[in-house]
């Protein structure tokens, strides 16, 4: 090495600045893009401009956690090695028996069924977004998504897959999610966010349902599993929820992002952030019925968690937005007076037609009843014991009655008609629109102005009922739908005189 | 600056005891929830996690990613560098 | 909470697996972890919607690729990577390798090469973190438009493996020459004509629709001369006077041979199908084969110097090699017709 080479090596070194982490994290994640000579961009990323949402400069993108592929490999191995370990034990000791009472293991159905699916499709959103998206930064955070959503759904499978082997009702959890008629609230819920374009999607899951709503998913059900003594469930739920962490920066900074990019944006985004809050919210009705009615032991009342978690935190966080132009999505009052009576009515609707469902239903014990009066004094004791108490009576009789007809679902978010008015609980809520001709149903103004703002596509939703009605669903008789299904009689029906309780009974000496 | 409410819920392990224990000092105006196997700490407005008190209380060095292993969720604004995570509404 | 160690061996299961994994397994018998998070969980029916950007397909369709499987689940990993397998295998990988950097940073046994050697590192190695960023492309596209998620979860994690190597040769570069290097490195891609056919055939390839052909062309074609040529044959040349090479760049090394056995398992059972898939998927190969090998010309006189046809045409050798062993065989000119 000659002198010269030496020195300015010297001096290099001497004055070498350290690359901040911003910097640095640029340089390995979005610095590997370049813009394409051979191929026009838009061909390359050919959709990610049919919205109508402007970006200016991808480069204004601030990555919401800098996670380089090597350290995610080493933190999430710690993480899943951890993970299997509680699984691997619990298979071992059978640790379902450790639950509070079988009762619980229907919430687990309702988590498998339901939600588990939607972990496997925001894997392929996340995918999509994570190919489509022009900017270097968002794909890379869109992808980490998409690996970490596979991860949740394949540990859920392993995790419930110990619960399968000793309940009912879990076990054709795909072929359920894509046919039964509660479980098309979550699948239309999803295909209606993959099905749009990437911007959308990304506003509708990241920061609609990661950013705002997902800890009145999560934190009721891994709650409840910790306080129903499903060890199992708590460890995966809390182990996915590191990764949420990471998903919940990406929804804020997306929607950040975008508003900053163009005031065009504005308009659009607004109207997404009402919409997506809107289907997003009937969706949780699911979670509100399972933390009022399905956990033996309650850790909060639904109208409690909206009241942390969406009033207190989403007001706080829509406070913070309102310097971009964004007000608090539209109807949300509706839903703060109607967090008096979701759980109660989503409950009776499966009480009612359980016949059909792959979960068991139950009347609340007395003291289940007292709690309810005492977190619901405005609305419990005057409109629902009544009703709980009538089938209790029946039930007593020999007289239970189930549902022998098909319920009317609404158009959008495809639950049953059985919202009432947000002013008047004594009445069903029905509103109505027409579309060339033909009449369409919906819960609430809330999904209706969702229809009427992009018709064409909700005209095409594969509705349950209407399915059925067509001939689609295996024949014209229940016994052959319920077949269709694959809904056998061990998955269905009460809880007392289910196999469920029986083999509980068998295996625990307890009720 | 809002006063509007922060939280960061954590894992109640054994390795994030230390952290923890971090956040409750350095931050006086934080109350601290205790659940089955979860910690929730709330704050009015601003809430950080500083590398060097956690590192003295675990006696090696830290990464403040290493929060991946225990974080269960959180609400605010984030701002990270190489020695401080913050969250809080603007 | 307390663990009771029940030894009443009443407590027995009412069942061994998943209803849909015991139709596949043609019983209801214990199923692996892999088998429980792989086979169906894509939903193949009742869509709601159709996609606003692809209205002519379903939302997962199988007509997303001129490739036709009666059953796209026997396109399995032969690694059978599930998430926590695969984090796990790359975790132990990572450390090697920062163990790896670490001895070559503290021994400055990158930081002071002669000007030729650092000069045919900057600007012809580094800038592959270019082509496995398309690389990354190409696989997200497979994830998201595949069909089946035995084949989409597989190319997820090799997804995120392009990116994790994307970042190595990033930081070889940054090791080498710290910012200024890696600068250099990206105008050699756009500019050097050393690398232009290759940019240019790799653009070319972003854009094709079918990602049946990405998986092809990319996983089978370009990777299978790129990576012989310069984790193999270059990484042989530099190893006789410097063990660095070797040593930041063994994660690629091993990743291939791993990565080889998941490529040819899918595409020698996808071509073994019907003489149909065998013709499009060796018309898929065979005009990638050539395209590519013209474009990598420049690149291996570059690495190599006078001995850069020698070493492409031993790598393209090899490949020919590899799929005849799938079952691929060239097309006559008049039925190799592919738009």
């Amino acid at each position: 090495m000659t002198t010269t080479t030496a020195t300015a090596a010297a001096a290099r070194a001497a004055v070498k600045p350290k690359l901040s982490i911003r910097e640095k994290y640029a340089i390995l994640t979005r610095d590997l893009g370049w813009e394409t000579t051979y191929q026009p961009m838009d061909r390359v990323f050919p959709h990610d401009k049919f919205e109508g949402i402007v970006i200016h400069d991808w480069d204004g993108w601030e990555d919401p956690f800098r996670l380089t592929m090597d350290a995610y490999w080493k933190f999430q191995s710690e993480k899943e090695r951890k993970l299997y370990a509680i699984i691997d034990a619990f298979q071992q000791n059978n640790g379902q028996l450790n639950v509070s009472d079988a009762r619980y293991v229907n919430a687990l159905k309702l988590f498998l069924t339901g939600v588990s699916p939607l972990e496997y499709a925001a894997h392929r959103g996340f995918a999509m977004t994570g190919r489509s998206l022009r900017g270097v930064g968002a794909r890379v955070a869109c992808q980490m998504q998409s690996i970490d959503e596979l991860r949740h759904c394949q540990t859920q499978i392993h995790t419930i897959s110990h619960y399968n082997k000793f309940f009912n009702g879990f076990s054709d959890w795909r072929h359920l999610h894509d046919r039964l008629w509660y479980l098309s609230v979550p699948k239309s819920y999803f295909e209606d966010a993959m099905t749009a374009g990437p911007f959308e999607f990304i506003t509708a899951i990241s920061f609609s349902f990661e950013y705002v709503l997902t800890n009145l998913l999560f934190m009721p059900f891994m709650s409840g599993a910790a306080y129903n003594g499903d060890m199992a469930t708590v460890t995966f739920g809390f182990s996915a929820q590191s990764d949420e962490s990471r998903h919940m920066t990406l929804g804020l900074e997306v929607v950040k992002f975008m508003l900053e990019q163009d005031p065009a944006n504005l308009p659009i985004i607004q109207k997404w952030i009402d919409k997506w809050f809107w289907r997003g919210y009937r969706l949780l009705t699911l979670v509100a019925m399972m933390m009022d009615y399905m956990c033996p032991k309650r850790v909060m009342s639904w109208k409690e968690a909206w009241e942390i978690y969406f009033e207190q935190n989403g007001g706080a966080l829509f406070t913070d937005l309102a310097r971009y132009g964004i007000r608090m999505p539209k109807y949300h009052e509706q839903a703060a007076k109607e967090k008096d009576h979701l759980s109660h009515i989503a409950w009776s609707i499966f009480y009612n037609f359980n016949h059909a469902a792959a979960i068991h239903t139950w009347v609340p014990e007395p003291n289940e009843m007292d709690w309810l009066a005492q977190k619901y004094p405005d609305s419990f004791d005057e409109h629902y014991r009544p009703r709980f108490d009538y089938w209790k009576q029946q039930q007593e009789a020999g007289k239970r009655w189930t549902n022998p007809g098909l319920p009317m679902l609404c158009q959008i978010c495809q639950i049953p008609m059985a919202f009432t008015e947000p002013d008047d609980p004594t009445q069903i809520c029905y509103r109505e629109a027409e579309h060339n001709g033909d009449h369409y149903h919906f819960c609430s103004d809330g999904c209706r102005d969702i229809f009427v703002d992009e018709p064409e596509k909700y005209v095409q939703a594969w509705l349950p009922v209407h399915q059925i009605f067509q001939g689609n669903c295996g024949g014209a008789t229940l016994p052959e739908v319920l077949d269709w299904y694959h809904l056998n009689p061990e998955d269905r029906g009460d809880y007392a005189d289910s196999p469920d309780r029986a083999n509980w009974q068998r295996w625990t000496g307890h009720e | 600056m809002s006063n509007a409410p922060v939280f960061i819920a954590l894992q109640a392990t054994e390795d994030m005891r230390a952290v923890i224990d971090a956040i409750v000092e350095d931050n006086p105006h934080a109350t601290v929830h205790r659940y089955p196997a979860m910690v929730k700490i709330d704050a009015p407005g601003r809430l950080s996690i500083h590398r060097a008190s956690v590192e003295e209380r675990i006696g090696r060095a830290w990464d403040l990613q290493e929060l991946q292993l225990g974080l269960i969720s959180l609400a605010g604004n984030i701002d990270e560098t190489e020695d401080a995570f913050v969250l809080a509404w603007h | 909470m307390q663990i009771d160690i029940r030894t009443d061996s009443s407590v027995s299961p009412i069942r061994q697996t998943f209803a849909h994994i015991a139709r596949r397994l043609g019983a209801d018998k214990p199923a692996t972890r892999y088998q429980e998070a792989m086979f169906d969980l894509q939903p193949v029916t009742s869509f709601h919607y159709r996609p606003l950007w692809q209205p002519q397909y379903e939302l997962y369709d199988a007509r997303r690729t001129r490739v036709v499987m009666q059953d796209w689940y026997a396109l399995k990993d032969p690694r059978q990577y599930f998430y926590g397998a695969y984090v796990n295998a790359r975790a132990r990988q990572q450390d090697a390798m920062e163990k790896n950097f670490e001895f070559v940073e503290k021994r400055g046994l990158l930081g002071a090469l002669p000007a030729d050697v650092r000069d045919v590192l900057i600007t012809g190695v580094v800038p592959l973190r270019h082509l496995e960023w398309a690389a990354n492309m190409n696989n997200a596209a497979i994830t998201a438009y595949g069909f089946g998620s035995a084949i989409t979860q597989a190319a997820m994690f090799h997804t995120m493996d392009r990116l994790g190597i994307a970042q190595y040769l990033t930081r070889l570069g940054l090791v080498i020459g710290d910012k200024e290097a890696v600068e250099q490195a990206k105008t050699a891609w756009m500019e050097d004509m050393t690398w232009q056919p290759l940019r240019h055939a790799s653009e070319d390839l972003l854009v094709r629709d079918d990602w049946f052909e990405l998986h092809v062309a990319q996983n089978l074609v370009l990777d299978g001369l790129v990576y012989p040529l310069v984790y193999q044959q270059f990484d042989r040349y530099r190893s006789a006077t410097n063990p660095a090479f070797s040593l930041v760049t063994d994660f690629m090394a091993v990743w291939y041979a791993e990565s080889t056995r998941w490529v040819d398992a899918t595409v020698k059972t996808a071509a073994q199908e019907s003489p149909e898939n065998a013709a499009v998927i060796a018309g898929f190969a065979f005009e990638w084969l050539d395209r590519f090998t013209h474009a990598l010309r420049p690149l291996s006189l570059r690495l190599f110097g006078s001995d850069g046809e020698a070493e492409l045409a031993s790598a393209v050798d090899a490949l020919n090699k590899r799929l005849s062993g799938l079952g691929l065989t060239r097309q006559s000119e008049s039925g190799d017709h592919h738009e």
